[in-house]
C-alpha cells in the first residue's frame, strides 16, 4: 500500500488517517478475544488483571480454574461436553446427509418450483433465532421430543442444513455435468456415479457446509434454552447461566478452549476455501 | 401439408414429442424425489410449526368451551342493557358445571384479562351459588354482588364469544378493545411494548450503521492489500466469526465491567476520574459495543467479496481522466459496492433485530429488545399465545425488509463469505 512519491500532502494525511481507522477496527474485533486468554489463567478469583500479573509474577498465573473446569466438584462441563459433541456431531450428520441430497436436487435443471423450494430451504437461516425456537419449541412439546436429546438434535438439523444446501449448491454451480453422464454412458449405476464421480469433486462444498452446521449447532443456545432439560445441559446453556449468575474465572478457561477450537475449525474452513477455489481454477 | 401430419417417430414406434416429455418428467420427478426428504422434514418440523404459532396467537377458544349455552343464548341479546332471565341461567348452568369440574378458577383469571373485577365476584359466586333455588336465576346472581348488576361486566363475557381474538396482536402494540369495543391505547405508564419495539428498531439501526462505517475501510483494505498480508488481516475478521457468541459476550462483560480494562484506561489516560467509573455494561451502551464487534463480520465478508471483483484499474481511470481521488472514488469505487453494502446492510440488520443473548447478557434494562420479550413469556409467564403473536409481528416485519431488498437490490446477491 506504498503511496506513490507524487502523492500530495493532504492526500499522504488522508492515507495515514484511513489506516490508523483500519488498525482502531482491526483492533476492536480482535483484541477482546485476546483478554480472555491471559485471565483464565489468574491466581485469583477476580475477573481483573491483579498487580502480580502486571508485574508478570510467576505466581499470579495458574491452572487452578481449568483444574476446576476439569474436576470441579460440581462439574456441569464433563456432562455439557460431552452432550453438546454428541448433539453436534449427529445434527452434522443429519444436516449434510439431507442437505446434500436436496442440494444434488436442486441443482438439475428440470427441477420445479426452484425458487419458492430454495426459500423454503433456507429459511430458518433467515427467520430470526427466536421465532425459530418458539415454532420448533412447539412442534417438539407435541411431538413429546422436548428436553430429548433427539429433538435437539433435529432442531440443529433444522438450522444446520441452510448453509449445507447454500455451499454444496454453490460448488455444484461450477460442476462440469458431463463427467457424470460419461459415468453412466460407460455402465456405471447412479449411485456409483455419486460416490466415485460426484462426492470426491464436491467434497470440499460438503465439508465446509458440514462445518458451518456443526458450528451451529455446537455454538447454539437460544433453541437449546426453549428445548433442554437438566439432562440435555450444553456448554452454551452452561456459559448462559453461568454468565447470567455470576462471572467465574472457570467460564473464562472454558471460553480459552473454545477458541482454540474455534482456531482449529477457521484453519480448517481455510483450507478447504483455498482448495475448492483451486479446483475451480480460481486463480488470484 | 404432409410433413405436418408425419410425426417423427423413435424406435419403438412412439411419437418423438411424447417419448421427450415423458423423459422431462422422469427428470423433475428424479429431481424432486432428492429435494423431498429434506423439504418435508421442514414443512413438518419447522414450516407447520410457525403456522401452528399463528393458530395459537389468535386462539380463544377458552372461554368459548366454558361457557357454551351462555354464548347461545347471549346470541339474541342486544348488549344494551342488562340480559334478559335467559342468559342468566344458561350462565347459571355453565358455571355450576365449571365448579363440579373445579375450572372456575381459569375462567376467572380469563375474564380478568378482559375486565378487571372479575375475579372477586365469581370468587363470590361459587360460594353463593351452591344454595341458590331454582329458577328467578337474574336476581339471584345480581344479589350476590352489585357487579353482577352492572351490564358493562356482561359485555365483557360477550366480547369473549368469538373462538379467535386479535387482542393479543393489540397487547403486542399496547392496545385494547375497551368496554364500547373501540380500540384505544394502554395508558401511557403501561406503554411498555411500543418502547420495546421502537428501542429494537433503533438499536437494529445504528448497529447496522456503525458495521457500516467500521467495515468499509477494512474491507477496502483487504481487498486491496496483496495477499500474504490480506490473509493474514483476514483472521481478524474470520476468527471472531468463528468463535462462540457466548465466548465473545463474556469478554465484552470482562472489558466493560466497572472495574475493567476499558474503564481502567479510562482512569489511567485521566479521562474519568477513579470514583466516577462510568457504567457501561447493563445499559444500551453496553448492547450497542457488543452486538456492533459481534455482528462486525457479517458486514465486512460481503462488502470484502464484492469490493475484491473490483478492479484497481477503473479508479486508476477515473484519476487519470481527471477525477481528484475522492471524486474517483465517490463516482466509481462506491456505486460499485452498492451490492455490497445491501447484502451486509441487510444481514446486519436482521440478525440484529432479532438479537437475543448479547442484549440479555449486557443489556440490563434499558437494553433488552423485542426478542426478549418473546423469551420471557415464552419461559415464566407462559403466555405462549401472546408469545406467538410477537413473534409472528417480528417476523412480517422480517419478511417486509426482505422483500423491500428483493426489490431493489435483488436476493440473489448474498454470499456466505
Amino acid at each position: 500500500m506504498a503511496l506513490p512519491k507524487y502523492t500530495e500532502p493532504h492526500y499522504r494525511i488522508w492515507h495515514y488517517f484511513y489506516l490508523f481507522v483500519c488498525t482502531c477496527v482491526f483492533f476492536f474485533l480482535i483484541a477482546p478475544l485476546f483478554v480472555i486468554f491471559p485471565l483464565s489463567f489468574n491466581a485469583e478469583e477476580f475477573l481483573s488483571f491483579s498487580d502480580g500479573m502486571k508485574r508478570l509474577d510467576p505466581d499470579a498465573f495458574s491452572l487452578r480454574w481449568y483444574k476446576d473446569m476439569v474436576y470441579g466438584t460440581k462439574n456441569p462441563w464433563g456432562l455439557a461436553a460431552k452432550n453438546s459433541f454428541i448433539i453436534a456431531i449427529f445434527a452434522t450428520l443429519g444436516s449434510v446427509l439431507l442437505g446434500t441430497v436436496a442440494a444434488l436436487g436442486l441443482s438439475s435443471r428440470h427441477m420445479p418450483y426452484k425458487g419458492l423450494i430454495m426459500a423454503t430451504l433456507i429459511s430458518p437461516m433467515i427467520v430470526p433465532l427466536i421465532i425459530s425456537g418458539v415454532a420448533i419449541f412447539f412442534f417438539m412439546a407435541k411431538a413429546g421430543l422436548a428436553a430429548t436429546h433427539t429433538g435437539i438434535v433435529l432442531a440443529h438439523i433444522i438450522l444446520g442444513t441452510p448453509f449445507v444446501v447454500i455451499t454444496v449448491t454453490a460448488t455444484l454451480s461450477g460442476f462440469d455435468h458431463s463427467v457424470t453422464r460419461a459415468a453412466s454412458s460407460l455402465g456405471s449405476d447412479p449411485v456409483n456415479t455419486f460416490m466415485k464421480i460426484t462426492l470426491p469433486l464436491i467434497l470440499p462444498g460438503v465439508i465446509s457446509g458440514g462445518l458451518f452446521a456443526f458450528v451451529t449447532s455446537f455454538d447454539e443456545v437460544v433453541v437449546v434454552l426453549f428445548l433442554a432439560g437438566l439432562e440435555n445441559t450444553t456448554i452454551p446453556i452452561q456459559m448462559w447461566t453461568g454468565l447470567r449468575e455470576q462471572l467465574s474465572p472457570t467460564i473464562l478457561a472454558v471460553a480459552t478452549c473454545l477458541i482454540i477450537l474455534s482456531t482449529l475449525i477457521l484453519v480448517t474452513a481455510e483450507l478447504l476455501r483455498r482448495r475448492s477455489e483451486r479446483l475451480r481454477g480460481i486463480n488470484r | 401439408m404432409s410433413s405436418q401430419t408425419q410425426k417423427i417417430l423413435t424406435t419403438d414406434g412412439t411419437p418423438l414429442e411424447v417419448s421427450l416429455k415423458k423423459a422431462e418428467r422422469k427428470n423433475k420427478i428424479k429431481a424432486f424425489l432428492l429435494v423431498a426428504p429434506l423439504l418435508f422434514f421442514l414443512l413438518i418440523t419447522y414450516i407447520f410449526p410457525i403456522g401452528d404459532m399463528l393458530l395459537r396467537s389468535v386462539d380463544d377458544k377458552m372461554v368459548t368451551e366454558m361457557l357454551p349455552k351462555t354464548f347461545k343464548s347471549m346470541e339474541k341479546w342486544d348488549g344494551k342493557e342488562l340480559p334478559p332471565e335467559e342468559v342468566f341461567e344458561s350462565f347459571y348452568l355453565d358455571f355450576s358445571k365449571l365448579v363440579d369440574e373445579k375450572r372456575e378458577g381459569k375462567l376467572s383469571t380469563q375474564l380478568n384479562y378482559t375486565k378487571n373485577g372479575f375475579k372477586s365476584i365469581i370468587k363470590k359466586l361459587r360460594r353463593k351459588s351452591k344454595n341458590f333455588e331454582e329458577g328467578n336465576y337474574k336476581d339471584q346472581i345480581m344479589a350476590v354482588h352489585k357487579r353482577w348488576a352492572d351490564v358493562e361486566y356482561w359485555k365483557a363475557i360477550k366480547r369473549r364469544a368469538p373462538p379467535i381474538t386479535y387482542q393479543k396482536y393489540l397487547k403486542g402494540i399496547d392496545m385494547y378493545q375497551n368496554e364500547s369495543g373501540n380500540i384505544v391505547s394502554v395508558s401511557e405508564d403501561r406503554r411498555i411494548h411500543r418502547i420495546l419495539w421502537l428501542r429494537t428498531l433503533e438499536v437494529a439501526f445504528f448497529v447496522t450503521l456503525l458495521c457500516f462505517l467500521m467495515a468499509y475501510p477494512i474491507a477496502h483494505l483487504l481487498a486491496t492489500l496483496p495477499m500474504k498480508y490480506s490473509n493474514l488481516l483476514m483472521i481478524c475478521v474470520l476468527l471472531p466469526f468463528w468463535t462462540s457468541l457466548l465466548v465473545r459476550t463474556a469478554s465484552w462483560m470482562i472489558l466493560l465491567q466497572q472495574q475493567g480494562i476499558v474503564n481502567d484506561f479510562f482512569v489511567f489516560t485521566g479521562l474519568v476520574a477513579d470514583d466516577a467509573r462510568p457504567e457501561m455494561m447493563y445499559n444500551k451502551t453496553g448492547t450497542y459495543v457488543a452486538m456492533t464487534q459481534i455482528l462486525l463480520p457479517f458486514m465486512v465478508l460481503p462488502l470484502y467479496s464484492v469490493m475484491k471483483t473490483i478492479s484497481p484499474s477503473l479508479m486508476r481511470a477515473g484519476k487519470s481522466l481527471g477525477g481528484t481521488p475522492f471524486i474517483a472514488f465517490w463516482k466509481i469505487y462506491f456505486p460499485l459496492t452498492i451490492p455490497g453494502i445491501g447484502a451486509g446492510c441487510l444481514l446486519v440488520f436482521i440478525l440484529a433485530i432479532g438479537y437475543y443473548i448479547t442484549p440479555a447478557l449486557v443489556g440490563g434494562a434499558s437494553g433488552t429488545l423485542i426478542s426478549n420479550q418473546i423469551a420471557f413469556h415464552m419461559k415464566s409467564t407462559l403466555d405462549w399465545s401472546f408469545a406467538s403473536a410477537m413473534g409472528l409481528m417480528l417476523l412480517t416485519g422480517v419478511l417486509a425488509i426482505y422483500w423491500v431488498y428483493n426489490k431493489l437490490v435483488g436476493i440473489d446477491n448474498i454470499k456466505l463469505g
